[in-house]
C-alpha cells in the first residue's frame, strides 16, 4: 500500500439511495427526481451560446474601438468626417426594430403565432430600412469625396459601420429562418426549442441595436 | 431533427455514408481525429522547416540540390538566400503556433473527449462544429498556398515572422519578397482560422455549460475539462482581438488606409506617396498593432498550453494511482493563468518605445503567473510523492512535460524583468524559452495524451517500446536543442539572422550550433519513428479493452471505441469525483465517476462535495 499524503477515512459501504449522490445535476437545476432532461434545459443551450458568441463580438469591437482612440489621440492627421444626416434616420430605426423584435418575442411566448410572424417580418423590413439608410450615408460621403482611405477618420467610419453591418445581415438571416420556419412547421403551443432560438434571435438583435448606438457615438462624439 | 429531445434516444442516428461519416461528419469523435491528423500533417510542414533552418545555420553556404529544384528562386544552386530563410521562420512559427499547437490540444482531444469526459452524447452545436473544423482546414489550404504563391518573390511566405509586425507587414510587395501575395495570404489564413477558432470554442462553452450528465458538477469533472474549457473561454476573447487587428492590416495594404503606417516613410528606395506601388501614407502607428497582436498572442500560448496541463494532471493521477493533489488548487491556478495572461501582453514589446511604469506593471503581472504556475508544479510533484508509479510511454511524456515545462518556464522569470529583457530580448534566449515551455512542452503534453487515449480512440495500443524509444530520444533531445540556445541567447546571438559567420564574437558559438543541428535531426528523425508507431497501431496494434489504464473517468466507462451516441442511448450518472485512486478498502484500488456501491469519505477523492 503506498504511503498517502493526502489523508483517508474509511470507506463506508452504502446502498444506492443516499439522497446526496449523485448530488447536484450538471446543470445545478434538478436536485431530486430521476425526471433528468426537460426539453427548456436542453434548448438553454441556444441563448447560452448566444451571450458567449456576443461576447466575442464584443471583444472585436472592443480591439477596434480601443484602435480608433489611439489613433484618433496621436495623430496630427486626423480630419473629422461631418455626420451624414441621415445616420439619425438609421438610428431611429433600429431602435423601433429592437421594440418590434420584443413584441415578436412576447407574442410567440404567449403561443401567439400570427403575432410572432407578422412582427418577424416588420422587424426584418426596420432591419433593411437600416441597411438601406446606412448605404446612403456612404453614398453621400462617397459624393463630397470621402472615402475609405481619406482620412484616419473616415478609414474608421466605413469599417465600423461595415463591420456592423454584416453582423446585422448575419442577424437579418437569422429572422428570415425564423420567419420561414413559423410558416412551415406550425405548432400547438410553443416548444421550448423555438422559444430559445427566438430569444436567442432576439438577444443577438437588441446587441445589434446597442452595438450601433455605441458606434455611432464613439465615431461623432470622440473625434 | 424532432422538437424537444429526449434523452436515450440517438439524436441523430450514425450515418453510414463514408461521406457523411468521416469526411462532413457531425460526430465530435470523428471531427477530433480530423482536427488531429490535420495537425499531424502540418506539424510535417513546420518540422521540416526547421530542419531547413537548421540547415542552413549551421552549414551556411552549402548547397541542397532539390531545394535548388523546388526553389530556383529562394535557393539558386541550392544555397539558400537570407529572405527565403526569413520566410521559412515566418512559415514555421505561423503553421506551429496557429495549425499544431492550437488546433491538436484543444480542437482534437478536446473535441473528442470533452463530451464524453462530461457525460454528453456530443457536441452542443454538431453542425458548428463540423464547420469549425472545415473554415480552420481551409485555413490551412491558404498558409499552405501561401508556400507556393510566394514562389515568384522567391520565398515560401512573408517574412516579418509570426508576429507581421507593421509597418512591414502593412506595406506590400516593396517592402520585400514575400510581402506581397504572400503577406495578404498569410493575413487571409489567419482570419479564417479566426473564425473557425471562435466557432469552436462557443461549442465547447456551451457543450460544457450545458450538457454535463447528472451528478457531473463543476468541481466532478476532470481537469482536462477545467482545461479545455478555460482554453476556450481565452480563445473565444483573444482571437476576435487579432481577427481585428487582421482586418485593419488587410485594409492598409489593400485599402491605402493609414493604421499602421507611419508617414513619411522611405522604404526600398521609394519615399510614400511618389510611386503608384507605395501610395501616401500618414499618421499610423505600428506599435498599435503590436498591443492587437500580443493582446492575442500572450492569451494565445496558455491556448497552447492549458490542455496539456490539463492531460498531464489526468494521465499523472492515474498512473501514479492517486488523486490529484489539491484538486481546487488545479482548478483555480488554471483560471488563475487564463486570467492573468490577459495581462501581461506588455512584455513582448519592452523594447517598443515603452513608459517604464507600464513596464513595470506588466512585469510584475507577468512574474506573478509564476505563482498559480508553481501551485500547478508543486501539485503535480504532490500528486507523485508516494505514488505506486506505472512507468507506461503515456506516464513518461506527462512527466516529461512537467519537467519541460519548469526548465522553460524559469527563463520566463529572466525575460519577464524589463531590466533584464531589454539585454536579451530577440536573443536565442526568448526563442530557446518558448520553445520549451510553450511549443515543446505542449507537444509532450499531446503525445501522452495520444499514448493514453489512442486505446479509446482506435480500439487498439501504441506500441510501448517504440514509444519508450520514441519519448527518451525526443527528451533528450529537445534538451540538446534547447538548452544551449539559452547560452547562445546570453552570448547576444539574435533571433532570426539566417547565419552568424560574418559576426566576430559569435564565431566561438559555431559548434554550439552545429551541435544543436545534430541534435535537431536525430530528434526530428526519430518523430517519424513515431508517425510509424501511429499508422502501425491503427490497423496492426494490440487490442485494447474498454479500461486498459484502470482509470477513473467517463471516456473509461464506455466501449472501445465508443459508440456514435458515445453511451450506446444511457448516459451515465456520475457519483464520485474524477481522480478516486488507492481508495481504502474499494474493491479495485480506484472508484469510477460512475461506481454508485462505494462511498467516498473523502478528503482523499475530492467527490467536489464538502458535507
Amino acid at each position: 500500500m503506498a504511503t498517502m499524503v493526502t489523508g483517508t477515512k474509511p470507506v463506508t459501504k452504502k446502498g444506492t439511495g443516499s439522497s446526496t449522490f449523485p448530488g447536484p445535476n450538471g446543470n445545478g437545476k434538478r436536485r431530486n427526481g430521476d425526471e433528468f432532461l426537460e426539453p427548456d434545459y436542453r434548448a438553454n443551450r441556444y441563448r447560452i451560446g448566444m451571450w458567449v458568441a456576443l461576447a466575442s463580438i464584443a471583444m472585436m469591437f472592443t480591439a477596434l474601438s480601443s484602435a480608433y482612440i489611439v489613433r484618433a489621440g496621436g495623430a496630427p492627421d486626423w480630419v473629422s468626417i461631418a455626420m451624414p444626416r441621415v445616420l439619425l434616420l438609421s438610428t431611429a430605426l433600429i431602435l423601433i426594430s429592437s421594440i418590434t423584435m420584443e413584441v415578436s418575442r412576447r407574442n410567440l411566448k404567449s403561443s401567439s403565432f400570427s403575432g410572432y410572424g407578422r412582427w418577424l417580418l416588420v422587424t426584418m423590413l426596420l432591419g433593411i430600412g437600416f441597411l438601406v439608410s446606412q448605404l446612403v450615408a456612404w453614398r453621400q460621403l462617397a459624393r463630397q469625396g470621402v472615402y475609405v482611405a481619406t482620412n484616419p477618420h473616415s478609414s474608421f467610419f466605413y469599417l465600423l459601420t461595415a463591420a456592423h453591418a454584416v453582423h446585422l445581415i448575419g442577424g437579418l438571416l437569422a429572422l428570415i429562418f425564423l420567419w420561414i420556419r413559423s410558416r412551415l412547421v406550425k405548432q400547438v403551443a410553443v416548444s421550448p426549442r423555438r422559444q430559445a432560438t427566438a430569444d436567442a434571435v432576439t438577444i443577438y438583435w437588441h446587441f445589434m441595436d446597442a452595438l450601433w448606438i455605441y458606434l455611432f457615438l464613439l465615431l461623432f462624439l470622440w473625434r | 431533427m424532432s422538437e424537444g429531445n429526449h434523452e436515450g434516444v440517438h439524436r441523430h442516428p450514425a450515418p453510414t455514408g463514408f461521406i457523411r461519416k468521416y469526411i462532413f461528419s457531425l460526430d465530435h469523435k470523428v471531427i477530433g481525429i480530423q482536427y488531429i491528423v490535420l495537425a499531424l500533417a502540418a506539424v510535417l510542414v513546420g518540422m521540416i522547416m526547421s530542419l531547413l533552418m537548421r540547415l542552413n545555420l549551421s552549414w551556411p553556404g552549402t548547397s541542397w540540390p532539390i531545394l535548388g529544384t523546388l526553389f530556383p528562386g529562394g535557393a539558386p544552386n541550392g544555397v539558400m538566400n537570407p529572405e527565403f530563410y526569413l520566410s521559412l521562420v515566418t512559415m514555421h512559427g505561423t503553421i506551429m503556433v496557429f495549425f499544431v499547437l492550437t488546433t491538436a490540444p484543444q480542437g482534437g482531444f478536446g473535441n473528442y473527449f470533452l463530451p464524453i469526459q462530461i457525460g454528453a452524447e456530443d457536441m452542443a452545436f454538431p453542425l458548428l462544429n463540423m464547420l469549425s473544423f472545415w473554415v480552420t482546414f481551409v485555413g490551412f489550404i491558404v498558409i499552405l498556398s501561401a508556400i507556393f504563391l510566394s514562389g515568384a518573390e522567391s520565398t515560401v511566405g512573408p517574412i516579418g515572422g509570426w508576429t507581421g509586425y507593421a509597418p512591414l507587414s502593412a506595406l506590400g510587395a516593396i517592402a520585400g519578397p514575400g510581402q506581397g501575395m504572400g503577406m495578404n495570404l498569410w493575413i487571409i489564413s489567419i482570419a479564417i482560422f479566426c473564425v473557425g477558432s471562435l466557432l469552436g470554442a462557443l461549442n465547447f462553452i456551451t457543450t460544457l455549460l450545458n450538457m454535463r450528465t447528472k451528478g457531473m458538477s463543476l468541481m466532478r469533472m476532470p481537469l482536462t475539462c477545467w482545461a479545455w474549457f478555460t482554453t476556450a473561454v481565452l480563445a473565444l476573447l483573444s482571437f476576435p482581438v487579432l481577427l481585428g487587428g487582421g482586418i485593419l492590416l488587410l485594409l492598409d495594404r489593400l485599402a491605402g488606409t493609414s493604421f499602421f503606417i507611419p508617414g513619411g516613410l522611405y522604404v526600398s528606395g521609394v519615399l510614400s506617396g511618389t510611386n503608384p506601388n507605395f501610395p501616401l501614407h500618414t499618421g499610423g502607428s505600428p506599435v498599435v498593432w503590436q498591443h492587437l497582436f500580443w493582446f492575442f498572442g500572450h492569451p494565445e500560448v496558455y491556448i497552447a498550453i492549458l490542455p496539456g496541463m490539463g492531460a498531464t494532471s489526468h494521465i499523472l493521477a492515474t498512473f501514479a494511482r492517486k488523486p490529484v493533489f489539491g484538486y481546487r488548487a488545479m482548478v483555480f491556478a488554471i483560471f488563475a493563468i487564463g486570467l492573468l495572461g490577459f495581462f501581461v501582453w506588455g512584455h513582448h514589446m519592452f523594447i517598443s518605445g515603452m513608459s517604464p511604469y507600464s513596464a513595470i506593471a506588466f512585469s510584475v503581472l507577468t512574474l506573478s503567473i509564476g505563482v498559480p504556475s508553481a501551485v500547478k508544479t508543486f501539485n503535480w510533484l504532490g500528486t507523485l510523492w508516494g505514488g505506486r508509479i506505472r512507468f507506461t510511454t503515456a506516464m513518461l511524456f506527462a512527466l516529461g512535460f512537467v519537467s519541460l515545462f519548469v526548465a522553460g518556464g524559469i527563463s520566463g522569470l529572466i525575460l519577464g524583468q524589463s531590466s533584464l529583457d531589454l539585454a536579451m530580448h530577440d536573443t536565442y534566449i526568448v526563442t530557446g524559452h518558448f520553445h520549451l515551455v510553450m511549443g515543446v512542452a505542449s507537444i509532450f503534453g499531446m503525445f501522452s495524451a495520444l499514448y493514453f487515449w489512442f486505446p479509446k480512440m482506435f480500439g487498439r495500443f501504441l506500441n510501448e517500446s517504440i514509444g519508450k524509444f520514441h519519448f527518451w530520444i525526443t527528451f533528450i533531445g529537445v534538451y540538446a536543442i534547447f538548452i544551449p540556445m539559452h547560452i547562445m541567447g546570453i552570448v547576444g546571438m539574435p533571433r532570426r539572422y539566417s547565419q552568424f559567420t560574418e559576426y566576430e564574437f559569435l564565431k566561438g558559438l559555431h559548434p554550439l550550433v552545429v551541435f544543436v543541428s545534430v541534435a535537431a535531426i536525430i530528434t526530428i528523425l526519430v518523430q517519424f519513428v513515431f508517425y510509424f508507431n501511429v499508422i502501425w497501431s491503427v490497423f496492426k496494434g494490440a487490442k485494447a479493452p474498454d479500461n486498459p489504464w484502470e482509470a477513473t473517468t467517463l471516456e473509461w466507462n464506455t466501449s472501445t471505441p465508443p459508440p456514435h451516441d458515445n453511451f450506446a442511448g444511457v448516459l451515465p450518472v456520475v457519483y464520485h469525483g474524477p481522480y478516486e485512486f488507492a481508495v481504502p478498502g474499494a474493491p479495485n484500488d480506484y472508484v469510477m465517476q460512475t461506481d454508485s456501491g462505494v462511498e467516498v469519505t473523502s478528503g482523499n477523492g475530492h467527490n467536489g462535495h464538502r458535507h
